[in-house]
């Protein structure tokens, strides 16, 4: 489904990723994990088309077409969601608009008919009840004066809305209660599917108590250092991260502000 | 013959058949207005006032003292659609009973025509019309020769549930129309009135406009003005508003058509404890030109203001503010606000955001800020990865930026009024209607 070869990508003159090479099939849930600054945030941007981060070389396949050379809605028609770390706040625009013009957007682009208001509402009001967002969300502005928790359950709405084949986690535990957590990695598991492919972005092993994944990655100053399976998370969660690979500069201190975005 | 001459013959072929011209008063004030215009002529950017607007083209332009009207039947027909409401209509600058309904009032209520309020009440009309020394010359011009206009009297403790439409509907090509509308709201009064300026097609027409209202104690005024002129037209208006004790002055300025168009609003707070919001809203494209000129003056305590305007310039267009805040002396514990920020559209376009504090008490609050930005790239990556593409995008983003002054509206269906009168400007307003 998504073939990452030699992948180089850089901002501003600074090298962030410097050769990853990452290979997601359907129906698998791949999780990256690495210290700050290591590059996760970087891929995920890159991947969803975001024109700050220049690609200095490799190449990413989508389904046999060049994902880098297809515009950022078009990734997404084709099924590429990316959960945001950060979700932007968009005064001035409600939620049941953006929701409804995204949906339909996508759908037109699957050559399904476009939903109603009607048919768009019973939709929505059933996916927000199962990710615990009260109706009134539907009303208010877009991520405009959500707390941080809010707007993580609004980023796990819209991909259920959605429907996507890979979905990009962006640190979605981050800034997460329990709860809130569970709540999360239900409407996430709820997706799982054997054609949907997930791909989680995290700091801390928490979240993968709950989205199982299939492989485990270590991202370290923008390569893939380490691969397995389960188990490597919770190694990763015994030791921390200066264990790994490149030992002479893994202990050094992560690269300062700005790798991470 | 300059232009000036030309509109001095104009009011004295006209003079004789204006409305109200049996009246002494009215005479000599006209007159005087006359002569201050023709002493001054239009104003060019050597003008304190008016660095950013010349009207000096003026004197180039030709226009008729009126021509034929419009079909304003379906203008207004469409505007109104099944509102109840209070609605008085006036095409190429006559009051026209026909297409009017003002509906049934409260007792004591007046709300009439100029022309029918200096038949009915002059005194009462003189005491509200104003002076020759008013504003700058385009408002000398506008009192010389006003025809028409509206005349709203609230007495003490009347309030109205339901909006005053005045529709402007300006002539064809050529046409002028100067217009006058008075407002006295006595004590404990309420209302919202909203001023309507529509223009046909491409007619290249002159407005000159003066709203004058008086807050008395206590009442609560919302004044609304929405101006989508046609493209060619000109537009020059005065909003002037006095505040006594406790009132409460709302203006909001739509700015949505004319090629220049320029609003001088001003409120003076005569008593303690006032209030008023001014916010307003333009959008430009092409090479238009929209400049509000605004003053609110603190001259008793304890009065608070808070300003909002919002500029979404496309194409080379230009849109000017000037905030003036004068706090006087005595007027400890005033709270004024103010903002400005312009989304540019375009690299040609240009804002201009100049606020003017004038403070002399030293007891007071006083923020205020002016932005010029383009659009946020990360709200565009945002809508972008959701689906949208790249031009819906920026209809979603440049509608929202809008909608803050909108959203000021409390009044529901005039909120949707105005967000329509938006979307029918914005490019792809179709793909946005669902907002509304």
């Amino acid at each position: 489904m998504l073939d990452i070869k030699n992948l180089k990508a850089s901002v501003e003159g600074k090298d962030i990723l410097k050769g990853l090479d990452l290979q997601v099939k359907a129906g698998e849930v791949h999780a990256i994990m690495g210290p700050n600054g290591s590059g996760k945030s970087t891929l995920s941007q890159v991947l969803a088309g975001r024109d700050t981060f220049q690609v200095d070389g490799g190449s990413v396949t989508w389904d046999g077409q060049d994902l880098l050379a297809m515009p950022i809605e078009e990734r997404a028609r084709a099924g590429l969601f990316l959960a945001f770390q950060y979700p932007v706040e968009i005064p001035g625009v409600s939620n049941a608009y953006f929701l409804k013009a995204a949906v339909n957007a996508i759908r037109k682009h699957r050559g399904l008919p476009e939903f109603d208001a009607m048919d768009f509402l019973t939709r929505v009001k059933a996916e927000m009840k199962a990710v615990g967002m009260k109706e009134e969300f539907l009303y208010r502005a877009v991520n405009e004066g959500f707390s941080g928790g809010e707007k993580k359950r609004n980023e796990v709405l819209q991909m259920a809305l959605l429907e996507p084949r890979l979905a990009i986690l962006d640190e979605t535990d981050s800034g997460l209660d329990i709860d809130a957590l569970k709540v999360v990695a239900d409407g996430v598991n709820r997706l799982r599917s054997p054609d949907r492919a997930l791909i989680v972005i995290t700091h801390y092993q928490r979240l993968l108590d709950y989205i199982v994944p299939d492989h485990v990655h270590v991202l370290s100053h923008g390569r893939i250092v380490r691969s397995g399976g389960r188990e490597l998370a919770l190694e990763l969660e015994e030791k921390g991260y200066g264990w790994i690979g490149d030992a002479g500069q893994v202990h050094a201190a992560p690269p300062a502000a700005g790798g991470a975005q | 013959m300059s232009a000036v001459d030309t509109w001095v013959s104009a009011f004295h072929a006209g003079s004789a058949v204006q409305p109200g011209a049996g009246l002494p008063w009215l005479a000599t004030l006209r007159r005087e207005a006359l002569y201050r215009f023709a002493d001054e002529g239009w104003p060019t950017r050597r003008h304190p006032r008016w660095q950013h607007t010349s009207l000096a083209f003026m004197d180039q332009q030709d226009f008729a003292a009126n021509t034929v009207a419009p079909d304003a039947a379906a203008a207004l027909a469409r505007l109104r659609g099944d509102d109840a409401g209070h609605w008085l209509a006036f095409v190429g600058g006559r009051f026209h009973a026909g297409l009017s309904d003002i509906g049934a009032l409260p007792a004591g209520v007046q709300l009439t025509s100029l022309a029918d309020a200096l038949d009915q009440h002059p005194e009462a009309v003189q005491a509200a019309f104003g002076s020759a020394t008013d504003g700058d010359s385009p408002a000398a011009l506008n009192l010389a020769l006003a025809t028409e206009g509206a005349w709203l009297r609230l007495p003490r403790g009347v309030a109205l549930d339901a909006p005053v439409h005045l529709v402007f509907i300006a002539g064809a090509t050529d046409a002028s129309q100067h217009l006058r509308n008075l407002i006295v709201a006595e004590a404990n009064s309420e209302a919202t009135i909203v001023e309507h300026y529509l223009g046909e097609g491409d007619a290249t027409t002159l407005t000159t406009a003066t709203t004058r209202l008086q807050v008395d104690a206590d009442a609560r005024i919302t004044h609304i003005k929405l101006q989508q002129e046609a493209e060619p037209a000109i537009h020059l208006a005065n909003i002037d508003a006095v505040q006594a004790r406790g009132a409460h002055f709302a203006s909001h300025s739509l700015s949505f058509g004319a090629r220049l168009a320029r609003n001088d609003i001003h409120t003076r707070f005569d008593g303690e404890g006032c209030d008023t919001l001014l916010n307003g809203l333009y959008h430009l494209d092409g090479r238009r030109h929209v400049d509000h000129h605004t003053s609110i003056n603190h001259a008793q305590p304890r009065g608070s203001s808070r300003e909002f305007y919002r500029g979404l310039l496309d194409g080379n267009s230009r849109g000017v503010f000037t905030g003036r805040i004068i706090v006087a002396k005595d007027a400890q514990r005033s709270d004024a606000m103010q903002r400005c920020d312009n989304l540019l559209l375009s690299r040609q376009a240009e804002a201009d955001a100049r606020p003017e504090l004038e403070i002399y008490a030293d007891d007071v609050k006083c923020a205020h800020g002016a932005t010029v930005g383009q659009m946020d790239e990360d709200s565009l990556f945002y809508l972008r990865t959701r689906g949208l593409d790249d031009a819906h995008a920026r209809r979603v983003l440049t509608y929202a930026f809008a909608a803050e002054a909108i959203d000021r509206i409390e009044l529901l269906p005039l909120r949707k009024q105005a967000r329509a009168a938006l979307m029918a400007r914005l490019p792809g307003g179709e793909l946005l209607e669902e907002l509304l």
